[in-house]
C-alpha cells in the first residue's frame, strides 16, 4: 500500500501518526482568510505578496499564505492549553519570485504555558519529523533572548540591529567586523556578537562554550532555556541537534528559542519553528505559544525513486468483439495481483513488463 | 571525506579565487590546461570544481549544486541568495557607483533616469535617498546610456574608471566597495561543516600569508 504513495505523502501520513501519538488533535482551517488578517502581520509572512480576491459580498479575502494566523486567530484563551496539528495548502511566491506556488505544509502549534517539557517536546516532535523524512537530519536551534539580551544594552537604532542580525544569519563576521568600525559597539558585546557566528555545533558541546562567555544578565533566560532544553532532548533521546545563532526570525513576533531544520540532500531549510508569545500578544492574547511547519514541496525532488512500470502487463484488442474477451483478462490478472492496463491498437510511450496481444496465443484466449 | 563541489566564476576573478584555493591545499591541475572541459575533480583532495557565468555562481551555491562559490559582493547584493557569506577574500576589489557626465547636477526637478545591471541595487540606493527614479535595466555596455540620452545617470561597478573617462564620465557618488566572498550553501555547511570549515580557514591563511609576502616584497 505505502508504496503507492509519492514521498511528500509518505512522510505526511508519518508526522501526521507522529503528532497524534502524542496527544495532538488534528485542525482544519478555512482555505481563506480575510486579507485584513495579513495586512496587520506583514512581517510575520516569508514573503509580503498575498493572493488576494473578492468576495461574493465585497469583502476582500486571500488564499492562506499562512497556517499559525489563522489557527490563533480561531482560537480563543479560555480554550485552556492546546495541542494541534495541521496539514494543509499555503499560497506563496517562490523565491525566485515567478508567480504563486501552492505548498503543502504540515506543522505543530502548542498553545498554553511553554515551560520546559512543552519546549522539549516540540523541538523532540520538529527533530523526529525530520527523521521521519532521512535519517540524515539537522535541527538548529538558537535563542533571541541571547542575542537580543547583546544587543539591548548597545546604544543601536532598529536599522542597526537588523543589519547585524542579518550578518549573524550569513555567518558573515567579515561584514560584522566591518560594522564594528561604524557603529559605537563596546568591547565586550563585540566579542559576544562575533562568538553567536564562530561558535556552532552540537547543542551538549556548545552550550558549555557560551556558558563560559560570561554574558550579560540579560542572557540569563535565553540561557536558561538552551539548558532545559538539552537536558529534555536527553531524555527524550534526541540526537543531531545544534546549537547555531545563524537561525534568525523576526524579533517582532518570535521570542526566545528558534529552530530550522534540514535534510541532507535538501538545498534549504524544510522546517522552520520557533516560540511565538510576541504575536498572540499582538493579537490580543495572554498565552504562550510555540510551534513549527514542515514544508512538505521540498520534498518532490529528494529520494526519487527510480521511475515504476505503468503497468506490470498491457493488455492490446483490434475489435470490439475482443472488448469482453479483454475485460474477462484483465480481471483474472488483476485477481493475481498485477496490475494491467487494457488498450486498444498499438502502445506509444508505455512502459510495462509485458505485452499480450488478444487474438494471439497469449495463453489468455 | 565527504566531496565538496566548488563553483568558480569564469575569468580573471575565477583564476585568482582557484590560485588562493590551489595555495590551501585543494589544487586540481586539470583546471589551469586550456580545456572545454566543465567540471575538473580531485578525489584526493575531496574536491569537484565547475566554472559558471560569475553571475550564475549564487544561483549554483543557494540551490545547492554547489556546496560553496566564489562571488562577488555586487551579485550577492543584487540577487540577495539566502546563503552563508564566509569570507571576504580580498580581491577583484571594485566599487558600486554611480556615475554620469563629468559635470552633472542633479537639480531634482525631473524623475532621474538610471541605466543599470543592478537594478535592485540602484532602487535600494536611491529609495534610501528619496529620489524617484526611472529604472532602466541593460545587459551590457552601461556607459553607452548616458552617452546616446538613453538615461541621465547610471549604477555600474567601476574599477580603475578608464572607460568612464574614455567616455567623457565621471563617478558621482560611491554606493559600496565590492570585492570576491567565499559562499557557502546553508544545507550542505550542516552536513558537510568539517570539510567547510576547515577549506574556509585554510584559505585564509593561505590569504594572509600571501598579504604579508606582498607587504614584504614591497
Amino acid at each position: 500500500m505505502t508504496d503507492e504513495l509519492r514521498p511528500d505523502e509518505r512522510v505526511s501520513v508519518a508526522l501526521r501518526r507522529l503528532y497524534r501519538a502524542y496527544g495532538y488533535r488534528p485542525y482544519k482551517v478555512n482555505k481563506f482568510e480575510e486579507y485584513e488578517l495579513y495586512m496587520r502581520n506583514k512581517s510575520f509572512l516569508t514573503s509580503e505578496q498575498i493572493l488576494a480576491f473578492c468576495d461574493t459580498d465585497g469583502r476582500l479575502m486571500a488564499l492562506k499564505p499562512d497556517v499559525t494566523l489563522s489557527v490563533v486567530k480561531n482560537t480563543r484563551d479560555s480554550d485552556g492549553p492546546l495541542k494541534l496539528f495541521y496539514s494543509e495548502n499555503v499560497y506563496r511566491v517562490s523565491r525566485a519570485g515567478y508567480g504563486f506556488r501552492e505548498i503543502m505544509q504540515t506543522g505543530v502549534e502548542l498553545i498554553g504555558p511553554v515551560d520546559d517539557y512543552a519546549m522539549g517536546e516540540v523541538l523532540m516532535l520538529a527533530a523526529r519529523s525530520l527523521a521521519a523524512i532521512s535519517g540524515e537530519y539537522a535541527l538548529d536551534i538558537a535563542d533571541l533572548n541571547i542575542t537580543e539580551g547583546i544587543l539591548s544594552a548597545e546604544p543601536l537604532g532598529d536599522g542597526e540591529k537588523q543589519e547585524i542580525l542579518a550578518l549573524i544569519s550569513q555567518k558573515n563576521l567579515h561584514g560584522l567586523m566591518a560594522l564594528y568600525g561604524r557603529l559605537g559597539v563596546s568591547e565586550a558585546a563585540r566579542g559576544w556578537l562575533s562568538a553567536l557566528i564562530t561558535e556552532y555545533g552540537p547543542l551538549r558541546e556548545t552550550l558549555p562554550r557560551f556558558e563560559a562567555l560570561g554574558l550579560p544578565d540579560a542572557c540569563r533566560r535565553g540561557l536558561d532555556d538552551l539548558r532545559a532544553v538539552c537536558g529534555m532532548l536527553e531524555a527524550f533521546g534526541v540526537g543531531r541537534v545544534n546549537l547555531d545563532f545563524s537561525v534568525v526570525n523576526d524579533m517582532n513576533y518570535y521570542n526566545g528559542l528558534v529552530f530550522s531544520g534540514f535534510i541532507d540532500g535538501v538545498a534549504s531549510a524544510v522546517l522552520s519553528g520557533g516560540r511565538y508569545d510576541r504575536l498572540m500578544e499582538k493579537m490580543g492574547r495572554t498565552s504562550e505559544a510555540i510551534g513549527f511547519a514542515v514544508y512538505l514541496d521540498q520534498l518532490e525532488r529528494f529520494a526519487q525513486k527510480a521511475q515504476e512500470p505503468d503497468a506490470d502487463t498491457l493488455l492490446l484488442y483490434d475489435t470490439d468483439d475482443q472488448a469482453q474477451e479483454a475485460a474477462r483478462a484483465a480481471q483474472a490478472l488483476i485477481a493475481r495481483g498485477e496490475r494491467v492496463r487494457v488498450q486498444r491498437g498499438a502502445a506509444v510511450g508505455l512502459r510495462c513488463r509485458r505485452v499480450i496481444r488478444m487474438g494471439e496465443g497469449g495463453g489468455e484466449q | 571525506m565527504k566531496m565538496m563541489n566548488i563553483a568558480l566564476p569564469k575569468g580573471r576573478l575565477g583564476d585568482k579565487a582557484y590560485g588562493v584555493l590551489e595555495r590551501a591545499g585543494y589544487a586540481c591541475p586539470a583546471l589551469r590546461e586550456d580545456s572545454r572541459q566543465l567540471t575538473f575533480v580531485n578525489e584526493e583532495a575531496g574536491v569537484r570544481y565547475f566554472l559558471v557565468k560569475p553571475a550564475d555562481v549564487a544561483i549554483y551555491v543557494e540551490r545547492g549544486a554547489a556546496d560553496i562559490g566564489i562571488a562577488g559582493k555586487d551579485i550577492l547584493l543584487e540577487y540577495a541568495p539566502d546563503v552563508y557569506e564566509l569570507l571576504d577574500l580580498n580581491m577583484g576589489r571594485c566599487r558600486m557607483c554611480v556615475a554620469g557626465p563629468k559635470d552633472f547636477d542633479d537639480d531634482h526637478a525631473h524623475t532621474l533616469r538610471v541605466a543599470t545591471k543592478f537594478p535592485r541595487i540602484a532602487a535600494r540606493h536611491f529609495s534610501a535617498r528619496s529620489r524617484e527614479i526611472e529604472l532602466i535595466h541593460l545587459n551590457g555596455s552601461i556607459e553607452l546610456a548616458p552617452v546616446v540620452g538613453l538615461s541621465d545617470v547610471i549604477v555600474d561597478i567601476v574599477e580603475t574608471g578608464a572607460t568612464l573617462r574614455e567616455n567623457g564620465l565621471a563617478v558621482l557618488e560611491e554606493i559600496v566597495p565590492i570585492s570576491a566572498r567565499l559562499i557557502a550553501n546553508k544545507a550542505s555547511f550542516k552536513f558537510k561543516r568539517e570539510e567547510i570549515r576547515a577549506l574556509a580557514e585554510r584559505a585564509q591563511e593561505s590569504l594572509t600569508a600571501k598579504e604579508k609576502a606582498e607587504v614584504q616584497g614591497k
